[in-house]
């Protein structure tokens, strides 16, 4: 935890450097007088929606990412050619162009099609992450599977398990161990890639950051709040992953 | 007496490779056959056709009158009546010792938790390592595990015990430990295909003696007449080299 304390204070000092050419007016997220503490209170509102958004977004790509693996690894042509082809294309659109085609785009299809689901602006961006996040998670599962030494499997078979029974309780568990730093990654990609959501009008953090800008003019002072509220989410991320790996094991070697 | 393993014009390929050549081979029930043969003759791949770990291209086989085919559902029930044995272990590294041994039994036989640990210990007392129940896998020599392995197929009632070079990971001093082991079962009346090159031990417990070179049963017979009057040259050949020192 202290490498993270001495990176925060890092970057302060390094900002404290320029106060003295007058560039900086704090004032807008001082806390002491009553607008300061307003704005304060409307940036870290923010965090609510881009935790919540970056959540359920990874888990429905890890879900995602899962189903669209195991096709993958089959000797079937027809399962891997859904699978290669899914990936090949996912993996292949920027996030903005999606999240435009997720946002303005689907629930045009859906009108057409009769179904009335309309699309708000959270889950326009969590289907947009989740789906664009699926493919590199699935090829991590994939790796982190195929990883997984082929006798594993050869012994599941000879004690009669089948497929299902020998994926959840034999190659998972030990595929899991193995991805988790991986998955963790794309987890901090995704609350990184989460502030995309400002462009569809979703009230989280940069959004947020975006409309203080806009009436306070103060862009370099709540910019440099922005890069420290995602500072602290990721390192508290990062931490979390590290306590998890210890828990499961995932630095020690399981082969004997 | 009943026919545990019937292969008839069994043949195989990878890719150009021929590895099976046309095997034709029973095994009654309650049999001991000791296959041996130089590296690349098809031994294993003999074996794992058995419980289908490699399927085969031309031929039949039958085990304990079960055709075996592309139905997955007869395959897995087929499975759980062969038990075996690989030259790695295998164990299932992020589980426990009892764990290995009680998944085939709680998932497959169905077995309570409860039932399933009894017979867990019962066997671990077989195979002379009680103690190490709540250990895992990394934490034992290869001896033990290769043990905890032998009990692991135990554990799911096999009638058919097949052994792919089970001792030839082992350090020497702890070969013996697992033969034993092996010895045991075998007098118990399992019927066993065991893949070796311990000759001592093909000595005590074959009923049969297979040699097999490029993909072909070669020679087969009684330990007896196999060890002493090799019929033919390349089995000669191969017996000097192994039993030379």
């Amino acid at each position: 935890m202290n490498k993270f304390v001495f990176i925060i204070l890092f970057f302060l000092v390094f900002l404290s450097g320029c106060s003295d050419s007058n560039i900086w007016g704090w004032y807008v997220i001082d806390p002491s007088t009553k607008s300061g503490w307003n704005n304060i209170q409307f940036l870290l509102g923010g965090f609510t929606s881009t935790i919540q958004l970056s959540i359920i977004a990874a888990i429905m790509s890890i879900a995602l990412g899962l189903i669209i693996a195991l096709p993958g690894m089959t000797d079937n042509y027809f399962l891997k050619s859904i699978n290669r082809v899914y990936v090949e294309f996912v993996r292949a659109i920027p996030l903005l162009p999606m999240l435009f085609w997720v946002f303005y785009g689907l629930p045009v299809i859906f009108k057409s099609l009769g179904i009335n689901i309309g699309i708000d602006a959270f889950w326009g961006a969590v289907l947009t992450l989740a789906i664009s996040d699926s493919a590199f998670t699935a090829e991590i599962f994939r790796g982190g599977i195929q990883s997984i030494h082929r006798g594993q499997t050869e012994a599941s078979q000879t004690i009669g398990l089948n497929y299902y029974q020998t994926m959840r309780y034999v190659v998972l568990p030990q595929a899991l161990r193995r991805i988790l730093p991986p998955l963790a990654n794309q987890f901090i990609y995704i609350v990184k890639m989460s502030a995309f959501a400002s462009v569809i009008g979703m009230q989280e953090l940069t959004r947020r950051a975006n409309e203080i800008v806009v009436t306070e003019y103060r862009p370099l002072e709540i910019y440099t709040l922005l890069i420290f509220e995602y500072l602290i989410l990721v390192l508290i991320i990062s931490f979390f992953v590290r306590w998890l790996e210890r828990k499961m094991g995932s630095n020690e070697s399981l082969n004997s | 007496m009943n026919k545990a393993i019937e292969m008839k014009d069994v043949s195989k390929w990878f890719g150009d490779f021929k590895v099976l050549n046309k095997i034709n081979l029973e095994i009654k029930q309650g049999e001991k056959v000791v296959v041996c043969g130089p590296s690349g003759s098809g031994k294993s791949t003999l074996v794992r056709c058995i419980n289908r770990l490699e399927v085969h291209q031309a031929g039949v086989i039958k085990v304990i009158g079960n055709k075996l085919s592309n139905d997955k559902k007869t395959n897995y029930e087929i499975n759980s009546k062969i038990g075996m044995v690989f030259q790695q272990f295998n164990l299932f590294p992020h589980l426990s010792v009892l764990d290995n041994l009680t998944l085939g039994p709680t998932k497959v036989l169905g077995l309570s938790k409860n039932e399933a640990t009894k017979k867990a210990m019962k066997l671990l007392e077989r195979v002379k390592i009680p103690e190490q129940v709540n250990k895992k896998p990394h934490q034992l020599s290869g001896g033990q595990q290769q043990r905890v392995a032998i009990a692991r197929s135990l554990c799911m009632d096999p009638k058919i015990m097949l052994f792919d070079e089970p001792t030839s990971a082992l350090d020497p001093e702890m070969i013996s430990e697992v033969l034993d082991v092996i010895i045991d079962l075998a007098n118990d009346g399992m019927t066993m295909v065991v893949v070796t090159h311990e000759m001592g031990f093909a000595k005590k417990v074959a009923d049969r003696m297979i040699f097999m070179d490029e993909g072909q049963i070669v020679e087969q017979g009684r330990p007896v007449n196999f060890f002493t009057k090799p019929k033919t040259k390349r089995c000669k050949k191969f017996l000097n080299q192994i039993l030379q020192h």
